[in-house]
């Protein structure tokens, strides 16, 4: 049977083909996905863990037990989840280990354009990389026998279009895989330096294995056509290649780390001008020069953004493309905005009010550095809001710290915020952080996490308790506010900046996307009571318009969260309709 | 039958994701080769949204770049001036008249571009607007305008009706299926004045 699935569904598929029996992740777009559509399956125990890290532990646990196991993560995540890979690839598997990681090339829904493969290739772990929907499922399959075969993990490298682009699939029944036996094997599993040594060793050697396994696997192969070009390519940037440069001969790498050198070598003969096109880093490019063979890639296509079919006719063939119409009128952007009803709004209503410096982080809440709401002053990377906030405070001294305040989702908190507060309270900081707890994780489109109280299956569990959490880190000061009580919270986030002592508010209203969110009445604006002061545009509510002349709600956007009533010093806010 | 690129485009929330699955529901039970191309993540809260459906016998690139396009289905206006270039001379043009306000334009940094349909079909033949808001609310739910667009769209196709209407029975949850066909019929037709 035929289906059309998302590359990560496939992925998804494959993983449960395959047998495997245990998945951990934490979200992150472009991956997230591959878990969700894997709880599905409940032949496969799925988990959320709190972070990248823990999840890959899990997933090594599990393959040491004997199961098939996997984990998935953005590009980012893998820095977070490195430490684990670099010494797994020491120890090696005893159940296939198959790790996801989804790069985004053109930084749709990241803060940095990193390429796994360069990772990869510090790990010494081997890299498979499809290109479609299909691939997605057959490679994961051929993942788990390599990483069998060769005793390591498995790095399966996805892109935000093959990851978040659908295509037709042929569905295969689940193989029965048995649990392999966990013996105990101390030289292999604990990594001290004595046991470390030797298998560095074997790391190496493997290697050397994997190397000769490129040049016959099936996953790598030639596509002869005119041999005046040959093009070296491999995941999505295959595709564009193929409709940009038509009938020319291809090596389709599917495993791109290690690579086949004499694949390679044996390609570039047949061909008289030889490019390598791939996304990011001249990874297989440099390579390829070290070998002394001469190509172009990067010469002519930027490290930076995604490609395409055009960018390749463009930069490489010199064929440019030819605007058709005549239509020369500017369109505004249109960034992404939070959402009418969203809670972060009161609160960076108040934040702004009081003209903090705001130490950001990674969710929906980002959004707070763009207009009009122009909040946030720094954001790096999960979890780092609450160790910078406590950095300038050191830089600049604790008066600092009576203008700063770090603002962390929950689940980006638990992730790895924590770690940065208990530095706070053991190092006699006295900063204020607001952890904003909205009942979910938003940003990736509402995965549950260990404050929520439900797992990935949506069962009741237990449920991490932030104020108690926060307490028992040593953080004296903490209590619980709702943003959208504007003047409660802007007396709370008062009080506790002023506080000489390391303080944690609790912003607590659910996400508007919700389906358990109800709200009031649409509301309208009277402009008869309308004074124009514009007070409610300080808001940056989506629904909000200014016309000029006049202001009003845009119903089809409206949730009727009320919270602009609450600044109208006129009550020109009406439910709609009424006047 | 030669290949087809579909783009749709509109605004965060505007439930392209949910017309892509017909879309490619569609394009699969009419066996031939698809992909549908979508991003999720942050420009779903709000921003720009572009969908690429494109089906044929082989399918490589599953972006559509431009001059490509041979049906652009425009959830709103701006978005419609946005991604036009991306059209083919000669594409089925269809374009929802609703206008939401981008944030730049929300606080005056920025102003909403005026007679955005008529610069189009200065340019463009095959141009249908479509008031997609009203027909959804005529039909009970402003929610359904994604599915009002589909069946605008499903007219200017070779398509059968009734693949689109299973298509649509397959994909929406069973509560929602009387209200989306309802919508899909009256975009389906949905004559100009």
């Amino acid at each position: 049977m035929k289906k059309l699935l998302l590359g990560n569904e496939a992925i998804a598929r494959g993983v449960y083909e395959a047998g495997a029996t245990v998945a951990s992740a934490y979200p992150g777009t472009p991956s997230t996905e591959i878990t969700e559509y894997i709880s599905e399956y409940d032949e496969i125990y799925s988990e959320w863990a709190p972070n990248e890290k823990v999840a890959m532990e899990v997933a090594i646990g599990a393959s040491f037990g004997g199961a098939r196991s996997v984990c998935a993560m953005k590009h980012v995540g893998l820095n977070v989840a490195a430490d684990p890979l670099f010494t797994a690839s020491y120890t090696g598997v005893n159940g296939g280990l198959v790790i996801f990681v989804a790069d985004d090339p053109g930084m749709h829904s990241s803060q940095n354009e990193q390429d796994t493969r360069i990772i990869a290739r510090g790990a010494k772990v081997p890299v498979l990389e499809p290109s479609d929907s299909q691939e997605c499922k057959d490679f994961t399959k051929e993942a788990f026998k390599i990483s069998e075969s060769f005793d390591t993990p498995v790095i399966v490298r996805l892109s935000t279009r093959v990851s978040h682009s659908q295509g037709i699939v042929e569905m295969e029944d689940r193989e029965a895989y048995e649990i392999k036996p966990y013996v105990k094997n101390p030289a292999k599993y604990v990594m001290m330096p004595a046991m470390a040594k030797k298998r560095h060793l074997v790391v190496e050697d493997r290697m050397a294995k994997l190397r000769e396994f490129s040049e016959t696997t099936s996953l790598n192969r030639i596509e002869w056509g005119d041999k005046k070009v040959g093009v070296i390519t491999s995941g999505i940037s295959y595709e564009y290649s193929k409709e940009a440069f038509g009938n020319v001969s291809y090596l389709k790498l599917g495993m791109v780390h290690p690579l086949p050198e004499k694949l390679i070598k044996d390609f570039a003969k047949e061909v008289e001008v030889l490019y390598v096109i791939e996304e990011l880093e001249p990874f297989i490019e440099n390579q390829c020069l070290k070998m002394g063979l001469k190509v172009t890639g990067k010469a002519l296509l930027p490290v930076t953004g995604e490609y395409s079919a055009s960018l390749i006719r463009s930069k490489v063939l010199g064929q440019q493309e030819e605007k058709q119409n005549t239509i020369d009128a500017e369109a505004p952007v249109r960034p992404p905005v939070m959402c009418a009803g969203c809670p972060h709004r009161g609160m960076y209503y108040v934040l702004k009010k009081l003209k903090l410096t705001v130490s950001g982080d990674i969710g929906c809440y980002t959004l707070g550095a763009l207009a009009p709401v122009e909040s946030m002053d720094a954001c790096v990377c999960m979890g780092a809001s609450i160790g910078m906030a406590h950095g300038m405070e050191k830089a600049m001294g604790m008066d600092a710290a009576r203008k700063t305040v770090a603002v962390i989702g929950d689940s980006t908190f638990i992730h790895s915020g924590i770690t940065g507060l208990i530095d706070i309270v053991y190092n006699k900081g006295t900063s204020t952080v607001l952890i904003l707890d909205n009942s979910i994780t938003g940003m990736t489109g509402h995965q549950q996490n260990p404050t929520t109280g439900y797992t990935i299956k949506g069962e009741p569990t237990r449920q991490v308790d932030l104020v108690k959490l926060c307490q028992a880190v040593g953080v004296e000061r903490v209590r619980v506010c709702d943003p959208f009580d504007l003047e409660a919270f802007e007396k709370a986030v008062r009080e506790e900046i002023a506080a000489e002592e390391p303080s944690v508010i609790i912003s607590q209203r659910p996400c508007a996307l919700l389906k358990n969110v109800k709200f009031g009445p649409l509301l309208s604006i009277n402009r008869e009571k309308c004074t124009k002061c514009r007070m409610c545009m300080k808001l940056g509510c989506p629904a909000i318009v200014d016309r000029g002349d006049h202001l009003e709600i845009n119903s089809a956007l409206c949730v009727g969260c009320g919270l602009c009533t609450k600044v109208c010093r006129f009550n020109a806010m009406e439910k709609a309709g009424g006047h | 039958m030669r290949n087809t690129a579909i783009m749709i485009v509109g605004v965060g929330g505007q439930g392209t994701l949910l017309t892509s699955r017909i879309l490619g529901d569609v394009a699969l039970s009419s066996g031939l080769d698809v992909k549908v191309s979508e991003v999720h993540g942050m420009s779903q809260r709000g921003g720009s949204v572009v969908t690429y459906v494109k089906m044929g016998e082989k399918i490589h690139s599953p972006v559509i770049e431009k001059n490509e396009a041979d049906i652009l289905l425009c959830f709103e206006q701006l978005e419609a001036l946005r991604w036009i270039d991306y059209a083919k001379k000669d594409a089925s043009v269809i374009i929802n008249t609703q206008r939401i306000d981008p944030m730049p334009v929300i606080i005056g940094r920025a102003k909403y571009p005026e007679s955005i349909i008529e610069k189009i079909q200065a340019d463009y033949k095959n141009v249908t607007a479509v008031p997609a808001l009203d027909l959804a609310k005529d039909c009970g739910n402003i929610k359904a305008v994604n599915v009002v667009m589909i069946g605008v769209m499903a007219k200017r196709t070779d398509i059968e009706k009734d693949v689109w209407l299973k298509a649509i029975e397959k994909t929406v949850k069973p509560q929602f299926v009387e209200i989306n066909i309802k919508a899909f019929m009256a975009g389906y037709n949905f004559k100009l004045d």
